[in-house]
């Protein structure tokens, strides 16, 4: 099996206190310097692991425990301070649905959009567009501008955009389902046979019983570093018992 | 690592690769379709809810001119006439030409630098090659640029217009001049407005010295003759007033009896240093650029 994702020993500081106008650090550089300009925190802290082909991970951890932080290393849209991430094919984010969205675009000029924003060609998104409008159950609303969507319509295909980008290395933050109960079974089932399909994936979320399903390995994170990683069942076992 | 690279991959599964480290604006012309798309979306979403829509991007430049023609053509006498023979003869179309280009201009960059605050949301969330959005903002301004040179054409045309073909490409080379710097310039403020907020009141006053910096109201000539030749060849060296004098020179000059005279070395020096200055321009963008956006998502 080949790697998909290696994480080496990546560190990431975050400040606490931003210095937003000019004034001040203009005055900070005229008295040389003293101080620090803002106060920094480690969100990750010397993280190292690996994650083969077709491994469906959990990153497991409290609130700040830096989960998010890390998915966001392996999406590229945050770079390390020290330490390399390297992926393999394309990665795709179900990170938070439908950040791409415009609420005055139609569902239909939206799903382009999105796919391709997600990474999809032209090509792909014709093809799949069908799929796409079936899955989210939008029907005849796929013309009509997003902003008189339902809040679960709107989840609804955000989501099934996101699930039809295809790529090799999914990453998942806090939404595995969205809307009603049988459109959550679908979501729930959908990324299931993505898995069995041998994607791999790296999810966070905080519904433990619904990670159980999912995920084989377990990643526990605390204060920014790796302090478990086993399979989901003895990760889980961990969180629970703090 | 070694012994992965001796396995058989397909296509889609290539080397491992740091993610989130693009190879700038060339990622820009990959997402051709992206670029497209974020386009589309800037176009059908600007003028939503308004009724006259598009209609504005033709009331605004006309009420401009209009104002700038009463006041400067004929209160501050620019315009030639019988009774001020010292003006610029069909001085409406000398400032028209220029104003449509330097609209373009301010329209760009100000969109530009506002475009990764603007995109906060995605660029946090998603990476892609961040430049699209100062580009695609750049494209947008382009689009609503069409229209307004139509008119101009319109107008040349009535009052007796035949360029040469060199000319042509002149204003070709000229507009080339004008969207490069906005580009370049776009990629640093919109860069640096993500860290410090006062880069959109920078360019918005740096817009409006442009605006007078070049030679859009009066001509080069009166520089010449209030500062000097030095002071001229200064004055050249702004791509800008190279670009606007590029649109006089193809589209107001043929309207006239062709006795006005470009600056001196107008295109065998300045139109290739303000080229070379255009190019430098988005060079030094793009390196900023670049420097800067490791940080854009965790600074929005």
């Amino acid at each position: 099996m080949a790697l998909a994702i290696e994480i080496a020993g990546i560190q990431k500081r975050f400040a606490l206190r931003h210095t937003r106008s000019l004034k001040e650090t203009v005055l900070w550089l005229l008295k040389g310097r003293k101080g620090d300009l803002s106060k920094t925190f480690p969100a990750l802290n010397d993280v190292s692991l690996t994650v083969e082909e077709g491994e469906t991970v959990a990153l497991l951890g409290f609130n700040g425990s830096g989960k998010s932080t890390l998915l966001k290393h392996i999406s590229g849209v945050m770079l390390p301070d020290t330490g390399t991430v390297r992926t393999r094919g394309r990665v795709a984010g179900l990170i938070e649905v439908g950040a791409g969205f415009h609420p005055d675009l139609s569902g239909r000029d939206n799903v382009f959009l999105n796919g391709a924003i997600l990474g999809m060609s032209e090509k792909d998104i014709h093809r799949q567009f069908d799929s796409i409008v079936d899955f989210a159950e939008i029907g005849e609303f796929i013309d009509t501008e997003v902003r008189f969507y339902s809040s679960g319509m709107y989840l609804r295909l955000a989501f099934s955009v996101a699930v039809h980008t295809d790529p090799n290395v999914f990453l998942i933050d806090e939404i595995l389902a969205v809307g009603d109960e049988p459109f959550q079974r679908k979501c729930i089932s959908k990324i299931k046979e993505l898995a069995e399909a041998g994607k791999t994936l790296v999810v966070v979320s905080h519904d433990l019983d619904l990670i159980a399903q999912i995920c084989r390995r377990g990643i526990v994170l605390e204060k920014g570093r790796v302090v478990h990683d086993a399979p989901v069942a003895e990760a889980i076992a961990h969180i629970r018992r703090q | 690592m070694t012994a992965v690279s001796g396995e058989p991959e397909g296509p889609a599964q290539a080397e491992l690769r740091v993610p989130g480290r693009g190879a700038g604006l060339r990622d820009v012309a990959r997402h051709r379709f992206l670029l497209k798309l974020l386009v589309d979306k800037e176009i059908k979403v600007r003028y939503r809810g308004s009724v006259l829509g598009l209609l504005w991007s033709y009331v605004k430049p006309g009420v401009q001119f209009i104002v700038f023609y009463i006041a400067l053509g004929i209160f501050l006498g620019l315009e030639q006439s019988d009774r001020n023979p010292d003006g610029l003869p069909n001085y409406a179309i000398y400032l028209f030409s220029g104003i449509v280009l330097i609209n373009f201009f301010s329209e760009a960059l100000g969109n530009a630098s506002r475009s990764i605050v603007g995109n906060s949301g995605l660029i946090k969330k998603i990476y892609l090659p961040r430049e699209l959005f100062p580009v695609s903002a750049i494209w947008v301004s382009g689009v609503h640029f069409l229209p307004q040179i139509v008119i101009l054409v319109v107008a040349c045309l009535f009052t007796g217009w035949s360029p040469s073909v060199l000319q042509l490409i002149v204003a070709v080379v000229g507009f080339l001049i004008a969207a490069l710097i906005a580009t370049g310039l776009g990629l640093i403020f919109g860069a640096i407005n993500v860290y410090y907020r006062d880069a959109e009141n920078l360019v918005d006053m740096l817009l409006m010295v442009a605006t007078w910096a070049s030679p859009v109201l009066y001509s080069w000539e009166m520089v010449r003759r209030q500062l000097g030749d030095t002071a001229l060849s200064i004055y050249m060296l702004n791509p800008l007033t190279v670009s606007v004098e590029t649109f006089h020179y193809a589209f107001w000059l043929p309207t006239t009896d062709q006795q006005f005279e470009l600056p001196p070395g107008f295109l065998p020096v300045w139109l290739p240093v303000a080229l070379a200055v255009a190019l430098f321009t988005v060079i030094l963008g793009q390196y900023l650029f670049r420097r800067l956006e490791g940080r854009f998502a965790q600074e929005l």
